[in-house]
């Protein structure tokens, strides 16, 4: 099925959910409202002619002052059996950044909605496991939003703190010439 | 019975094994909560590698943030590359000449062959046997000398460029390769010999690790670990990129999804993958190997030293990057260890805005718990070697 | 007697005397050095992409095990360590804690510009050079660095070893 036509077919089922379709280079994008993102993603699932059957990506975009709503959760969907693809994206604002979790769906996007919290912040409501993966736990922060320097804010991380400090008590026992 | 049970109190035991550990392929970590020698819970911890790539190459221009690719997936880095230039080129709207195209499916071919060794290597090693390590890694330093001679880096390669690749190939190059696709055969017949009939590493892999067709789609695996279980799906044969619809290959497809199949299924891509090379020496057409699309590929570097304008035109490409047109695509290559994508988001500046990677590694880490819980601690081993990760890229 | 032997010392170089047949004089550092710099022992820890350059140089064609250099599993039992690899922040504390359990002496080779001084990745959650917090003995730079550089480093700090005096009297 051509992009456009999936994008047509969301659109008939949900009609209140869809805001925008666009499409460039031949791919479509479907903006959605983030409430009833867990059925859209079922009935995708479930439904012979489009059988999402393979998420192959969930990730966040963080449009700060670009965009009315601040973040944007974008999942990539391809079809094996119909070989075809879409992508959603599921606006979401900086004063309640939550959105229901698609684990229930598709079980590779347990990682994937634990790195988009960990990077932007976005809390995914019925994870069965959430927390972050890839900084440490007591990590202040979330790094890939806009705001955060490249270079990492002036506050160091007390886990590596404790690591120099360590290395500075160490250091008289080291052998010296 | 009853009476031992009574007696004695049994209990569980949490192990951890890694980050550093030599069978973990890198810094990966697993806790195993065991119950005797059965893992019962397995939660696998990354991070220890994240370096933080995506958030550099929203800082870069689309050019530089090309050798960023290269430590994505440190051992096939030349697939890294032509993921990215892919990903940017149907971004920027340009045309890649044939010959380019034929030479970077070449390199990218060339690449999965190494990759593949060092997985073999260490995966059969991991398991006990030492020898396959030694031939494999023989085998892989003919492809870096070649790749040397191609660009001039063993590891780290960046060659492709946006818009084609940094240079022709000579003859010598040629010939030297196509007297390895020559003696590759023979080489993995020797591979086979010492492993695929083996008992004990039959009594190893057979059966273990098992995840079936359907599971393995919902969970979003790829590659070898996809087919193993015997889903045809490759991006090189649903969405055909570079020179892929033009040359003869088959997809490999295991039964079981177990260790052992998807064995069978990578020593099969490793034999199709010569197959490719050396259709792309035979077939090599002539021409450019850089597009025409001034607004976008940097000016040949002798016109750079002569004239002006070009001078002045690589200025600007360097340090304020091209005008992209706005807007978003998603791009998917396959890699070694299977699918890996690119979703650049543009803002209209030199820059992405966003540059997300979607690492098939970190889908297959993801993996692991399924893989290995209900099974031995000895097998948890046979899993890592079996999913073929590397952390670079499951980090980023 | 004694006197006899003293004439036939040979002096074979610097230091070194051979008393015929078979006894040779000699100093304890001398002797010490060229004990721990002919079988270093390096800790498998591969961190990043520097780890595959060292794989490399253990196993076929580069031979590692010919300088007596063979790749050991626990701390326990290393001579050094091969930081090969970006150290990240939330890595640092086991590199440290690796670093800990190996006995003395101990030596410590930063392998590639990442361990050197954080190369490429001047980010959020990169350790910008590991000799922040760890004692590194030689430098290898590269990204990565190829399997001659590693051997060359591994040769540089065997000379440096031979150089170090009295470094057997304080046991700790």
């Amino acid at each position: 099925m051509e992009p456009l036509q999936i994008a047509d077919k969301i659109k008939e089922k949900f009609p209140d959910e869809v805001l925008n379709v666009k499409e460039f280079r031949g791919q479509a994008s479907v903006i959605l409202k983030k409430d009833r993102i867990l059925e859209i993603c079922r009935h995708l699932h479930d439904d012979p002619d489009l059988y999402f059957d393979y998420l192959v990506d969930v990730c966040g975009v963080d449009y700060a002052g670009k965009k009315e709503k601040r973040f944007e959760v974008v999942y990539h969907l391809y079809s094996i059996k119909h070989r075809h693809s879409v992508r959603l994206k599921a606006e979401v604002s900086e004063s309640a950044p939550e959105i229901d979790s698609v684990t229930a769906v598709w079980d590779g996007a347990n990682w994937h909605e634990r790195e988009c919290y960990d990077m932007f912040g976005i809390i995914f409501s019925g994870h069965p496991d959430f927390r972050r993966i890839l900084m440490p736990e007591d990590w202040e922060g979330h790094p890939l939003r806009k705001d955060y320097p490249v270079k990492g804010t002036e506050k160091e991380w007390p886990g590596f703190k404790a690591v120099l400090n360590r290395a500075k008590r160490f250091k008289e026992f080291e052998w010296q010439e | 019975m009853e009476q031992i049970e009574k007696t004695f109190e049994t209990r569980e035991l949490t192990i951890n094994i890694g980050p550093q550990h030599p069978a973990t392929h890198g810094v990966l970590r697993l806790v195993l909560t065991l119950d005797g020698e059965t893992v019962i819970k397995c939660t696998p911890h990354v991070g220890y590698l994240h370096r933080g790539i995506e958030k550099l190459g929203e800082n870069r221009t689309y050019f530089s943030a090309l050798p960023l690719t290269d430590r994505l997936d440190y051992i096939s880095s030349m697939n890294n590359n032509v993921g990215y230039v892919n990903a940017v080129e149907k971004l920027f709207g340009i045309e890649v000449p044939e010959r380019a195209k034929f030479i970077r499916t070449m390199a990218a071919e060339m690449g999965r062959i190494s990759s593949h060794i060092i997985w073999l290597g260490t995966h059969v090693l991991d398991i006990g046997a030492t020898t396959p390590f030694l031939y494999a890694f023989r085998e892989r330093e003919r492809i870096l000398d070649l790749f040397e001679a191609l660009c001039g880096a063993r590891l780290t390669v960046s060659y492709p460029r946006v818009g084609g690749v940094r240079n022709d190939i000579s003859q010598e190059f040629l010939d030297e390769l196509y007297a390895f696709v020559l003696e590759f055969p023979d080489r993995m017949d020797d591979y086979e010999t010492l492993v695929t009939e083996n008992r004990i590493w039959k009594k190893r892999t057979v059966g273990i690790g098992v995840i079936s067709a359907e599971e393995a789609v919902n969970w979003g695996l790829t590659g070898g670990m996809l087919r193993g279980s015997g889903v045809n799906y490759d991006v090189r044969k649903h969405t055909p990129y570079d020179a892929y619809d033009r040359v003869e290959f088959d997809i490999p497809l295991g039964k079981n999804g177990d260790c052992y199949d998807r064995y069978l299924v990578r020593m099969g891509e490793l034999r199709q993958a010569n197959r490719i090379i050396k259709q792309c020496i035979e077939k090599l057409p002539l021409g450019p190997v850089m597009a025409d699309a001034p607004k976008f590929t940097l000016p040949p570097k002798d016109m750079v030293l002569k004239d002006m304008e070009h001078l002045i035109h690589q200025f600007i490409l360097i340090t304020k990057g091209p005008v992209v047109p706005e807007g978003e695509i998603y791009s998917a290559t396959e890699v070694p260890k299977g699918e890996l994508g690119f979703y650049l988001v543009s803002d209209g500046s030199g820059k992405p805005y966003r540059m997300r990677v979607r690492a098939p590694s970190f889908v297959h880490a993801s993996v692991l718990p399924k893989l290995c819980e209900g099974g031995l601690v000895a097998d948890v081993i046979a899993n890592i070697g079996s999913i073929d990760i590397v952390l670079g890229e499951c980090d980023r | 007697m004694l006197m006899d032997t003293a004439v036939n010392l040979v002096e074979v170089e610097k230091g070194t005397m051979i008393l015929p047949p078979n006894i040779i004089i000699t100093s304890m550092d001398r002797l010490i050095n060229w004990g721990r710099s002919s079988s270093l022992w390096p800790m498998t820890f591969g961190l990043a992409c520097c780890a595959i350059e060292m794989m490399t140089t253990g196993s076929s064609h580069y031979d590692l095990d010919r300088m007596g250099i063979i790749f050991r599993g626990s701390p326990r039992q290393a001579d050094f360590m091969i930081v090969a690899g970006t150290v990240t922040k939330k890595m640092s504390g086991i590199v440290r804690r690796v670093y800990d359990q190996m006995p003395e002496p101990r030596y410590v080779v930063a392998m590639g510009s990442c361990a050197c001084s954080g190369g490429i990745f001047n980010t959020y959650s990169t350790v910008q050079g590991c000799d922040s917090f760890l004692p590194v003995d030689v430098y290898i730079p590269g990204c990565p660095p190829r399997p001659e550089a590693l051997l060359e480093g591994i040769i540089k700090l065997q000379k440096k070893i031979k150089g170090e005096h009295f470094r057997w009297s304080r046991w700790r």
